[in-house]
């Protein structure tokens, strides 16, 4: 640290704070704190560290669970503070917490992932982090030369004043720059044609050290004097600890502790999953032996009764009564009855769960004077959240870092597993490693609401659709959110404002909650995932069913492009002449309409999710009620592709997830409890399952990024259900598709 | 006391004779590329050679593996400039996402490839059997591909 720096106009410190500001994010002028070992005299900010010999430390401050955003942020850096990205390496950022008068403020800016927003929410504050660093080194370049500012510009790397035919490493620069006041104004941002990193293909900032295993993860976490801890959860849904007998777990060797966790009250919004009994120990193994020699007695449960079968049951008794209207545009039941074709039918979307292939852990250590967290989350700042909740601690002193990420999918936006590391060392006083088994995390997640739809569309005689309806029992994930109305249940399972409104003249959609004792939370695309294979299944078959054809319906009820108000998450518009041109592109690609052998069929469905546009076209064959899938084509249209090999291993891995989930997946409950436990009952897809025809197309549209993690996924499994139509007449209005192709 | 080598290292383990290599491996050597998933031999994230041969070590004993020779993913290649060909194929085709099974994606790639030195896409889809859950298969198919082509072109091993 600069013994001058402190007596400068404005310090580092606030220099990124004021960047923060420029994105809307912070304002300049909080009160700082002391310095810390993140100081350094090559830091522009805190995102950016230039060394003597030019190499780019650029800061990532989001979570890194493979969407991509550890590469496609710094390249949103590098782009405009115009730098070799060869020449780039990157580092992951903490949480960023701040104390203030009135509360927390955000360091670096807000920081989570979830609804496709990493990109879209760092966009503009990135760049302008990277081109404010660059005007810092001009100005310096051109104070320590004598030129007025505007005679010096950059290369990659270098101010360059040309008058004098002097260039100045940014090495060399970059003390000076750090200590420099800011300008008042935003720094420009370049034109979209003068991007050289943005758009182009950059390969994961971590692949080396991922193929070499050195990669670090939270499960990796190897701290001094750290223990290991397990926790045995109760079988039975939101069932309680009565009793344990812990003699025998003792005896096991390495076992230092045993004590019982509490879990929320029922009913209350869960802060902890589950009542349990947790066992410490000195490794992993030893823990798990210790806790498999627990003898635990449960108290009675109010879910122990809860089961599928009579949760399905249940829903198609409530379709039979009349729901929460929650849209009701123009004249639903006039222009039903009027209607000269009706078609209706129901679809069932299950329960899933999230089964991301690390399993849930996390590192706590309290001490007296503070907490450190080293946690694989989604939101770091909930994790912050919730150890503080644990502890008492207050937030600024909880530190919390974050690792690499094994898959997030959504399960890692809830923090349970790092209350409930809090809590044991809490209770020892030592840094504890939880670790959850696969059979914890299948047993123990927030999954994906499950429902029984009911759409019905009328049609005039020219086969226009003019009035829809959708009829949804499901068990919302919302009943968690604290002092959530009953009437509002309905938002995180209807998204008002999807097609068809503003699309179609007459429509109205209906809620019913059906509480279950099943936790539910957000699954990848959340209700995305159920409405798209619902909507895209039905307009398939009203399709068939009034000789139309599925390709034409589509472009026709879609027609041209035109901005829709849209007020649900990801947008403030929704062009659905964008969804043509995607299907239509996939229907080409795929040869739509050609002649098929007996067997085969193409199926299609294209949807809008958070903000982005995508398309399948799926072929398969279907023979002997066995089911191939020949040859995938998939189209995108995220606006800019910042970082189009994320871009594509999105699309390719949202749809991978999405057939997975729809040809085999489900959790099912039995008893008040979930009936599966790991991969052999929960059987993720494996390599067989995808073809080497595989096609993934990034259409581009004007010149900003919308999100990417969950837009490739709601269309994959209404693509292949109505492939499977097509090549059977098998129609699947049920998921997962499991056996029901065998005869 | 269990005897053995890993990635050319002699080590004992005198802890229970019944612990997994795979906890072996991560909690008492502290070597953390062989991962955790499934803990019953489906998923493969812990995938590592024993003499050689691709094993699950979530589901193997270390009272099995006694004078036996053990490679991990951080014995694979002898330095970042000699990679095997099979992480060179991973880096071509960029194949990660979150990467927490791409470890032993590749342990078993190796293996397959000794018996397959020429896979079609058929032999893939019957040996290859990890699961990744980003659906990361549309790479790892090209790469082991890649692979293939690396090894006959002359890389290492």
């Amino acid at each position: 640290m600069s013994p001058a720096a402190g007596q400068l106009a404005i310090s580092r410190r606030q220099f990124l704070i004021a960047g923060a500001g420029v994105a809307g994010s912070l304002v300049i002028g909080l009160p700082l704190p002391a310095t810390s070992a993140e100081d350094s005299d090559r830091m522009i900010g805190f995102f950016v560290q230039i060394e003597a010999d030019g190499q780019i430390i650029i800061g990532s401050n989001q979570p890194e669970i493979g969407q991509g955003i550890k590469t496609g942020l710094p390249m949103l850096i590098a782009e405009e503070l115009d730098v070799e990205w060869a020449n780039v390496s990157v580092r992951q950022m903490p949480l960023g917490i701040l104390k203030t008068e009135t509360g927390f403020a955000w360091k670096y800016g807000g920081q989570g992932v979830g609804g496709s927003t990493g990109m879209t929410d760092n966009w503009d504050f990135m760049r302008e982090i990277g081109a404010t660093a660059r005007g810092q080194l001009i100005r310096a370049a051109a104070a320590r030369i004598g030129v007025p500012e505007s005679q010096c510009r950059t290369k990659p790397g270098f101010v360059v004043c040309s008058s004098l035919g002097t260039e100045i490493p940014y090495g060399d620069l970059v003390e000076e720059a750090a200590r420099l006041g800011l300008p008042e104004e935003s720094p420009p941002l370049k034109a979209k044609a003068d991007y050289r990193i943005i758009g182009t293909r950059r390969d994961t900032i971590d692949a080396l050290d991922i193929v070499t295993g050195r990669a670090n993860y939270g499960i990796d976490t190897l701290q001094p004097d750290m223990r290991y801890a397990v926790i045995q959860r109760a079988p039975v849904l939101n069932a309680t600890v009565k009793s344990f007998d812990a003699s025998a777990a003792r005896r096991v060797a390495g076992v230092l502790d045993v004590f019982k966790i509490d879990g929320p009250a029922m009913g209350e919004p869960y802060a902890i999953l589950a009542s349990g009994v947790a066992v410490v120990a000195t490794s992993t193994w030893a823990a798990m032996q210790g806790r498999a020699a627990l003898e635990i007695e449960w108290n009675e449960s109010a879910s122990e009764n809860d089961s599928s079968e009579r949760f399905w049951a249940e829903n198609e008794e409530m379709l039979k009564g009349d729901g929460q209207v929650v849209l009701d545009e123009g004249d639903f039941t006039s222009a039903m009855a009027s209607a000269s074709k009706q078609v209706r039918h129901q679809y069932r979307v299950p329960f899933v769960s999230h089964a991301p292939l690390e399993p849930q852990n996390c590192y706590v250590y309290v001490q007296e004077d503070g907490c450190d967290v080293i946690a694989p989350t989604q939101m770091p700042s909930g994790a912050s959240r919730a150890a503080a909740a644990v502890t008492g601690i207050s937030r600024e002193k909880i530190r919390v870092e974050m690792t690499r990420i094994g898959g997030g999918f959504g399960r890692r936006l809830t923090n349970d597993y790092v209350a409930e590391a809090a809590m044991i060392s809490k209770r020892t006083g030592w840094p504890i490693k939880l670790v959850w088994s696969r059979e914890d995390d299948v047993k123990n997640d927030f999954y994906r609401p499950a429902g029984l739809h009911e759409m019905q569309a009328g049609l005039n005689d020219d086969g226009k659709l003019t009035a829809w309806t959708q009829r949804l029992v499901s068990a919302s994930k919302y009943y968690r959110r604290p002092n959530m109305p009953d009437e509002e249940l309905y938002g995180a399972e209807l998204y008002v404002d999807d097609f068809p409104r503003n699309i179609i003249d007459n429509v109205r959609l209906e809620y019913f909650h059906n509480p279950i004792g099943i936790p539910r939370g957000s699954w990848r695309a959340p209700a995305h995932t159920a409405n798209a294979f619902v909507i895209q299944s039905f307009i398939d078959e009203i399709a068939h069913e009034t000789g139309q054809d599925p390709l034409q319906l589509r472009l026709d009820i879609y027609g041209e492009e035109r901005e829709i108000p849209y007020a649900n998450h990801g947008a403030d518009t929704f062009n659905p002449g964008r969804l043509s041109r995607l299907v239509k592109f996939v229907a080409e690609k795929i040869g739509y309409g050609k002649e098929l052998p007996q067997g085969r069929g193409i199926g299609l469905a294209s949807h809008f999710t958070f903000g982005g546009y995508a398309a399948h076209a799926i072929e398969v064959t279907v023979a002997d009620g066995k089911l191939t899938i020949e040859r995938i084509v998939a189209a995108i249209d995220c606006g800019l592709a910042v970082h189009p090999n994320a871009v594509d291993a999105q699309l390719q891995g949202g749809t991978i997830d999405g057939l997975s989930t729809a040809l085999g997946l489900e959790i099912t409950v039995k008893d008040g409890q979930i009936e599966q436990s790991n991969f052999h009952n929960y059987p993720l897809a494996k390599i067989a399952a995808f073809p080497a025809s595989f096609e993934t197309h990034i259409l581009p549209y004007n010149d900003q990024p919308t999100g990417v993690g969950e837009i490739g996924l709601p269309t994959a499994a209404p693509a292949l259900t109505n492939a499977i139509f097509a090549a059977s007449g098998i129609r699947i209005r049920s998921l997962p598709i499991a056996d029901q192709l065998k005869a | 006391m269990v005897s053995f080598k890993i990635n050319s290292k002699a080590v004992t383990f005198d802890g229970d004779q019944n612990t997994p290599l795979l906890w072996v491996i991560r909690d008492a050597l502290n070597m953390t590329g062989t991962k955790f998933g499934c803990g019953i031999g489906l998923c493969g994230a812990c995938t590592v050679h024993v003499d050689g041969k691709a094993q699950r070590s979530c589901v193997t004993p270390v009272l099995a593996i006694d004078g036996r020779s053990i490679t991990t993913i951080e014995g694979l290649a002898s330095s970042d400039d000699k990679l095997h060909p099979v992480q060179q194929a991973w880096l071509e085709h960029d194949v990660p996402q979150c990467g927490y099974c791409q470890t032993g994606q590749i342990m078993a790639t190796v293996d397959f490839l000794k018996k397959y030195p020429k896979p079609s896409d058929e032999d893939i889809d019957k040996n290859m059997t990890n699961i990744c859950r980003c659906g990361t298969y549309v790479r790892i198919r090209k790469a082991i591909h890649r692979a293939a082509e690396l090894s006959t072109a002359g890389g290492e091993e």
